[in-house]
This record gives structure tokens, C-alpha cells and sequence, in this order.
């Protein structure tokens, strides 16, 4: 049996936590652009994403903090319960934080496979608080923007790191 | 003795204690929010530090919306005038005899001295974004609390009722649909005259009359129109129509379902209505003797 290698890594610049902070209000943004129909379906939560992310590739630099405060944003832009989203974005930092280094260990697409679960379990955390609060399960297709978010892993995190990537020495012969 | 090597870097608490301190406070948070009524001016200071970001969000779509406006074509737009001009003409007919019938329903009702039925202020409003929420049903709209917008207006669009302002904002508010799970409305059949209470069920476009009994009459195809009982809404607004009643003699009740007039899912004009006189006070319960008094609290 054939064992996975581990993926080559980058040698990459110390992530800025303004990069940081940029890269998250961006998200936010993203999630706050007038969603509507289908795309509302398959849209998966971006901010979820890039904190995952950032948990993964930052963990000393992405705090509880900030995914906390990120959730209150997105509770009142949805109008939805204080707290509901927060509690998923701690949880789903928590996991990122703790899992970071076996998740490191793989190369880009495997990552995804790792990725997915733990958005899941994003959904499924906000989906117990609203039926504890009297709604309605709403449907699978909820989590359809899970799967969406894990085949958007790949090419976020080849584009969050694009700034990241060390100049070529141009006295270097 | 048992000695721990002291910690090479300073790193504060370990995830795990975080994690526990977070979930606690959103908990109580959540708790807080769904049960007591505290966390508005949060929300509130909250919505300010996010209006840039709603704004900037928002602006792609209502650019594209005014370019399409610009690009229309001539013969789109000659259409579109003569239609208009049609509507107008059959709408001037209607106008005036609205009029003749407000005038002599005015002089009838002063004639059995009933009161004057409630003005009504209109305020027009944009949709910003249908909020993402798949849990209930909901729209932000561009008016706020800075356009004295007040939770508890009626909202319709041209058609009939969409909704009411539930949470107001600085500048945005919030629109509760009809369709959401937790709105009810006070409605009344408009070829009988029977009252009911509509609720939303959730999913678009279905609407349900509950605790009707089966021998109630309701047919397919009839409109729902507000009854203005509750004070909330203005009578006479439409509502829905009866798309199906199932009366099953097992059951006690029919199921009748019903589909909005007004176009719920799709728009980007609304009016917010706002009645102009308030409600007389309800009438003071009679006073009791202390004895019946404690006869209720036993029961």
C-alpha cells in the first residue's frame, strides 16, 4: 500500500494581520452581495471559509476574536438570532486551530476532503440552534453550500497566497 | 513536588479554555436574544458599523439595475408608454368613481354615525437584499428609522400585502414576509365575508388558513382581503387567493392553502403604510371583586 507523501511545502511570507483582516472583510462582503434563487442555494458561507482558512494557515494569527465578532456581523446582516452564527464560527475556529497541522499535511485537493466536514458541522451547529428555537429544518439542500465551499478550497487558497509568495531577489543572478 | 517547566512562549489561554469561554458567551447571547428583549441596542450599534459594508454590497446590483434602465430600447419604451397610457385611462375611470363612492360612503356612514375609517400615509421603499436566513422569510428594504419608518407597518407592492417592518434600522428595516412561518394575518374572504387568520408556512409562494372548519365556506379562487382587525394592517388590502381546499371528514378542520397575490419573491419597489390615526384604547376590563379574583387565580 502506497503511502500519501506529504505535500511540499511553501516557504511563504508571514501573513500581515491587516492582510488578514482585509481578506475577512472581503468575505464578509461577498456575503452580503444581494444573493437570490439558486445562487442562494449553492452559495456557501464565505466568511466560514476564510476563517477556516486563516485557522489553518495562521493559527497564532487568526483568533476567537475575530471569528466571534464575524459572526455577530453576519447574525444582524441576516437578521437572524445574536449569537447563532457566532457560536458556529468559534466552534468551526476551534476545529481549525486544533486540526491545523494534520490538515497542513496535505496537498491542496486532500485538504478540501478536510474541509468539507468541518463546514458541515458549521451548518449543522446553526441548524440545531434555529430548530431549538422553534423553525423548521430547511431542507437538505442546505448544505449543498458546504460541498460548494470545499470545491472552492483549491482555488482561494492559491489566491489568498499569492501575496504571500517571497519576490524573486532581482540581484540574484 | 510536582513542577511544570514553564511555558518557552507566551500563548494565554489554550484553545480549549477559549473555545469554552466563546461558546459561553454566544450562548448566552442566543438565550438572551430568543427569550428577552435586551439585545435591540446592540443590534442596532451593531447595524450602524455594518451599513458601509451592506451598502458597498449592494451597489453592483442597483448599478446594473440603472444601467439596464439606460439601455432600454425605443420600441420597449413606446410599449411600455402605451400600455401605461391604456392603464391610466381605464385607472382615471375607476379614480372617479372611487371618489363618488368615498363621498357617499362617508355621508352613509355619518348618516349611522359609525367612525371614519383610518387615512393611510404611503412611503416608498427599495428592496437592498432578501436577507440569506433559509430559516425564515425576510427582506431588508432602504428605508429606516431616519425616515420615521416604525415596526408594525403594513408593506405592499402593487398587487396586494407583502409584509410588515419588523425590525427598523438607522437607515434599513427589516420586512418580515407574509410567507414566513411566524406571520399571521388577520383576512377576510371577499365574497362572504368570512374571517380567518392567514399564516405563512415557510415555503414560498404557500400560504394556510388554519383551524377552518370543514364546512366553512371557502372555494377555490377566492381573494383574501385584510379584515383590519389587530389595528396592524389597513382593511381591504388583498392578500391571496384560494389555490386549493382539501376537506377530508376525518379531519376536523380543511386544509386550505392559498398563494400570494403580491409578488412576494420578486420585487424591487415596495410602499410602506403606516395608518394615520391610532387605534381608540382598549376598553378597561371590568373591576373586579376581590373574590372573583381569587376564584380565577385558583383556576
Amino acid at each position: 500500500m502506497a503511502h500519501a507523501r506529504p505535500a511540499p511545502q511553501e516557504i511563504l511570507l508571514p501573513a500581515k494581520t491587516g492582510y488578514i483582516a482585509l481578506t475577512l472583510i472581503a468575505a464578509l462582503l461577498v456575503n452580503l452581495l444581494p444573493w437570490s434563487g439558486y445562487g442562494l442555494w449553492i452559495k456557501p458561507d464565505f466568511v466560514a471559509l476564510v476563517v477556516l482558512y486563516w485557522c489553518v494557515e495562521q493559527p497564532r494569527k487568526m483568533g476567537f476574536v475575530a471569528a466571534w465578532l464575524l459572526g455577530m456581523f453576519m447574525d444582524v446582516a441576516d437578521g437572524t438570532l445574536f449569537g447563532q452564527h457566532a457560536l458556529a464560527y468559534i466552534i468551526l475556529a476551534y476545529a481549525g486551530i486544533v486540526l491545523h497541522r494534520r490538515v497542513r499535511m496535505f496537498a491542496v485537493t486532500p485538504q478540501a476532503l478536510h474541509i468539507i466536514p468541518l463546514l458541515l458541522l458549521n451548518d449543522l451547529i446553526i441548524v440545531i440552534v434555529r430548530m431549538l428555537a422553534g423553525a423548521d429544518f430547511p431542507g437538505w439542500h442546505y448544505f449543498i453550500g458546504s460541498f460548494v465551499a470545499g470545491a472552492l478550497w483549491p482555488p482561494l487558497s492559491a489566491l489568498l497566497k499569492i501575496p504571500l509568495r517571497p519576490k524573486p531577489d532581482p540581484f540574484h543572478v | 513536588m510536582e513542577y511544570q517547566a514553564p511555558p518557552f512562549f507566551k500563548t494565554g489561554p489554550t484553545p480549549l479554555a477559549r473555545l469554552l469561554i466563546f461558546s459561553a458567551l454566544s450562548l448566552a447571547l442566543l438565550v438572551t436574544d430568543a427569550r428577552l428583549d435586551y439585545l435591540a441596542p446592540l443590534r442596532q450599534i451593531v447595524a450602524v458599523i455594518l451599513y458601509p459594508l451592506q451598502r458597498i454590497a449592494s451597489a453592483p446590483a442597483s448599478i446594473a439595475r440603472r444601467a439596464s434602465n439606460f439601455f432600454v430600447t425605443h420600441s420597449s419604451l413606446r410599449a411600455d408608454n402605451a400600455r401605461l397610457a391604456t392603464e391610466n385611462f381605464s385607472n382615471a375611470r375607476l379614480l372617479q368613481e372611487l371618489k363618488a363612492l368615498q363621498a357617499e360612503n362617508a355621508r352613509l356612514r355619518a348618516l349611522i354615525g359609525a367612525r371614519e375609517r383610518f387615512g393611510v400615509t404611503a412611503a416608498a421603499a427599495e428592496v437592498v437584499y432578501a436577507a440569506r436566513d433559509p430559516f425564515s422569510r425576510k427582506i431588508v428594504v432602504d428605508k429606516g428609522a431616519r425616515d420615521d419608518v416604525k415596526a408594525g407597518q403594513a408593506v405592499v407592492d402593487e398587487r396586494g400585502l407583502v409584509g410588515q417592518v419588523t425590525r427598523v434600522y438607522p437607515w434599513l428595516s427589516e420586512v418580515t414576509l407574509v410567507t414566513d412561518k411566524s406571520h399571521f394575518v388577520p383576512v377576510q374572504n371577499l365574497r362572504n365575508g368570512l374571517r380567518a387568520v392567514l399564516s405563512g408556512t415557510g415555503s414560498e409562494d404557500t400560504l394556510e388558513l388554519r383551524f377552518i372548519s370543514i364546512n366553512a365556506d371557502h372555494r377555490n379562487g377566492d381573494e383574501l382581503v385584510t379584515s383590519g382587525i389587530g389595528g396592524v394592517y389597513p382593511p381591504g388590502l388583498p392578500v391571496a387567493r384560494v389555490s386549493h381546499v382539501e376537506r377530508n371528514a376525518t379531519q376536523l378542520f380543511a386544509r386550505i392553502t392559498c398563494t400570494p397575490l403580491a409578488g412576494v419573491s420578486s420585487h424591487t419597489r415596495l410602499l410602506l403604510l403606516g395608518l394615520e390615526r391610532e387605534l381608540p384604547p382598549r376598553p378597561a376590563e371590568e373591576p373586579k371583586t376581590r373574590g372573583s379574583k381569587k376564584k380565577l387565580r385558583k383556576r
